[in-house]
């Protein structure tokens, strides 16, 4: 017999009576598809969502209105219908000349910020001739190794008016730097520059485990950003505390949910230590969520998101500013879920991963191309991804109305029980000191691990279906997609601009500049001017990370 | 037939740092009775060579997603078989294009699994490919 809730009040008693007239006799007919019925995160959904499943949620409290406490609904009284979300599709690859062609083609067809992909060399600190970025320049992003290259990639675009996020993290003050000197290159005043840098060193340890330096003094070094970009670039978020990562490596959405609200719990406590000023940084710290495939849990994610941020400011920091206890957020669709087996399916996919994304009030998003489980985007699977969005902002009408699902019983339940999920995490990981404290333990590691585990074997079960993979394959691929290719030569070219840069430079002012440089850091000064003044005379950045490794040495991942 | 354990080294070269997949993998092959070592990230493939003769292992498994495979994987198998590991199967998983894998598998590259391939699928492979020691 199918279970049934227990229930004392009115509604319940509705239920009860519905389940034994109505549903009983339908079940002795027809049984259901399956047993259970599981999110993506493998979590039960109940049958039917009715009022008695929403008895404990306070609309004036706990749903409200747009633009007020608790902002279940959305931090805007308007929603998108004053302003749609920014579309921001994450692009680089190749060479810095190649990638600005990119921004500048993205740009013309109507999108409208940059989002900067760095190469996995840059990514680790490290300059395109070392040996460790054999085989790897220009392949997972653009290579950018010292300001030259910077200046090539925004050239003719004038940061003054266009928004740019950077994804890097581990070397992130150096490309804060050169982004800040090319600004200044180009005659833009720093008060006027806004964007966003990753800059989440948090979740490199708990999943992406792009690290250089070990965890205290890489926090140290976010907290510098915080401090010079509050005083010096105002408009800037030197910081997007990043879900999506942690998602991408195997976690629930509720693990999401609570490890990356966690993380922005912790960055502010070292902000707060720091004495910043909470209410002056606190409002330039951003989010990233991912968007994957159960639509209903991710909007929930999202609106349990703002919930949560907004009562644990409070709570926990005494903030009453609402610009403190406003989430914003960038999403991006789960790329992930991209099959590499009959790749076009991945366009409905990113489709309805970028409704809830919306749905749930994101204020930028990007949508993955469909070729993007094979290899880095093409120009044409890159604009298909841009027009998806364009299509849902435009035709769909899900934009004219603010939180068109709220009220929704489900919707409702399970937002409400995606933040309890995430308070159940925060205890755990308060209890053992904080999140670097849990990280050092390995606690967030193991439980993404065996998320992903469990994963994998329901996939394998059956459990979750996998269109094209798992169910409805064909031996047979209807449709050949043709894929981006870079070769070798980005290295030999990208070595060529950094070996003119070393014979050009001022080597005297570089070598002054690195000494600075190891000076703050040994006397916990903030490294952000000595950074800068590093960069305008073309230090690379392989020689800027390594004099902040010879300070702080190296993290070494302990065996989880 | 000896009741020796196949014994697998999972390895991660290059720079990149997804390890979700080499982590499921050597769960799955631990969960099928094997032995398995996980080099953790970043090894060059002089690492990774240095290990599998170390470990005595019958297989490495190479994960990688950055697009680096046509630089790491020949080096892997050729440093192998310069230290006389000559039934030591080199296996691959990630994104790997398909034109690349008959080169791969010319280089001596026993098999390329792709996105969507079942754990049991490598577990069969290994089972059967193996070679049995004395």
């Amino acid at each position: 017999m199918p279970e049934t809730k227990e229930h004392s009040s009115a509604a319940g008693e509705e239920l009860e009576r519905w389940q034994k007239e109505t549903l009983e006799p339908s079940l002795t007919k027809r049984t259901e598809r399956k047993k259970s019925f599981q999110t993506v995160s493998l979590k039960e959904v109940d049958r039917l969502y009715t009022p008695a499943d929403t008895e404990d949620i306070e609309f004036s409290t706990d749903i409200s209105f747009p633009g007020e406490f608790p902002y279940t609904r959305g931090i805007h009284p308007t929603g998108y219908r004053g302003k749609l979300w920014t579309m921001r599709q994450f692009a680089g690859f190749s060479t810095p000349e190649e990638t600005n062609a990119r921004f500048k083609y993205l740009l013309q067809q109507g999108q409208t910020g940059l989002s900067v992909a760095y190469d996995l060399p840059t990514l680790m600190g490290y300059d395109a001739d070392s040996p460790l970025s054999e085989g790897e320049v220009g392949k997972c992003g653009v290579a950018v190794s010292s300001l030259a290259d910077m200046e090539v990639l925004f050239d003719g675009i004038p940061l003054e008016e266009v928004t740019v996020s950077q994804t890097i993290n581990a070397p992130a003050s150096v490309l804060l730097a050169m982004y800040l000197v090319v600004a200044e290159k180009q005659g833009t005043n720093w008060e006027k520059i806004s964007g966003t840098l990753q800059n989440d060193i948090l979740k490199e340890y708990i999943a992406q485990k792009e690290w250089i330096y070990p965890i205290k003094p890489a926090m140290k070094l976010v907290v510098d950003t915080f401090e010079f970009c509050t005083e010096r670039v105002p408009r800037y978020n030197p910081v997007s505390v990043s879900g999506y990562h942690i998602r991408e490596a195997g976690a629930t959405a509720a693990q999401e949910l609570a490890f990356t609200l966690r993380d922005g719990i912790e960055y502010v406590s070292w902000g707060v230590d720091a004495h910043l000023d909470l209410d002056r940084f606190v409002p330039r710290m951003s989010f990233f969520f991912n968007a994957h495939n159960d639509f209903f849990e991710e909007i929930a994610k999202y609106r349990a998101a703002r919930r949560i941020w907004s009562r644990e400011m409070q709570k926990r920091f005494g903030s009453t500013n609402p610009r403190t206890l406003q989430l914003r957020f960038h999403t991006q669709t789960a790329g992930v879920s991209l099959t590499v087996q009959q790749p076009l399916n991945n366009i409905v996919r990113v489709a309805i991963q970028a409704l809830a994304g919306v749905l749930g009030g994101t204020q930028s998003l990007h949508t993955d191309a469909y070729d993007e489980a094979l290899a880095l985007p093409t120009d044409r699977a890159a604009l298909i991804a841009l027009r998806t969005q364009q299509i849902i902002a435009e035709e769909t009408g899900v934009a004219n109305t603010v939180d068109p699902l709220g009220g929704s019983y489900y919707l409702e339940s399970l937002t409400q029980k995606m933040e309890n999920e995430a308070l159940e995490y925060f205890r755990k990981i308060d209890s053992m000191g904080g999140m670097v404290a849990a990280i050092e333990k390995g606690f967030p590691q193991r439980e993404i691990q065996d998320s992903a585990y469990q994963y994998q074997k329901a996939v394998e079960r059956g459990d979750q279906i996998i269109v094209g993979v798992n169910r409805y394959a064909m031996t047979d691929e209807p449709a050949e997609v043709p894929i981006l290719v870079i070769d070798e030569s980005v290295r030999s070219h990208q070595v060529e601009r950094l070996e003119h840069t070393r014979s050009t430079r001022d080597n005297g002012a570089v070598q002054n500049g690195l000494e600075k440089l190891k000076q703050a850091a040994k006397h916990n000064e903030n490294t952000m001017p000595a950074t800068i003044e590093a960069v305008r005379a073309y230090a690379t950045l392989g020689e800027i990370c390594a004099a902040l490794r010879d300070v702080y040495g190296i993290y070494e991942e302990p065996a989880f | 037939m000896s009741n020796r354990k196949i014994r697998v080294l999972v390895a991660k070269p290059g720079l990149d740092g997804h390890d979700r997949g080499a982590k499921v993998i050597a769960r799955a092959l631990r969960d099928a009775g094997m032995e398995v070592i996980y080099t953790g990230l970043r090894q060059t493939p002089e690492m990774i060579a240095a290990a599998a003769l170390q470990e005595d292992v019958d297989a490495v498994g190479v994960s990688i997603l950055s697009g680096a495979h046509n630089t790491l994987c020949p080096r892997i198998v050729q440093l192998l078989r310069e230290k006389g590991m000559k039934d030591c199967l080199v296996l691959l998983g990630g994104i790997v294009p398909q034109e690349d894998l008959p080169k791969l598998k010319e280089q001596g590259v026993a098999e390329i699994f792709l996105p969507g391939t079942s754990t049991e699928d490598i577990v069969k492979f290994l089972r059967e490919n193996v070679k049995p020691r004395d």
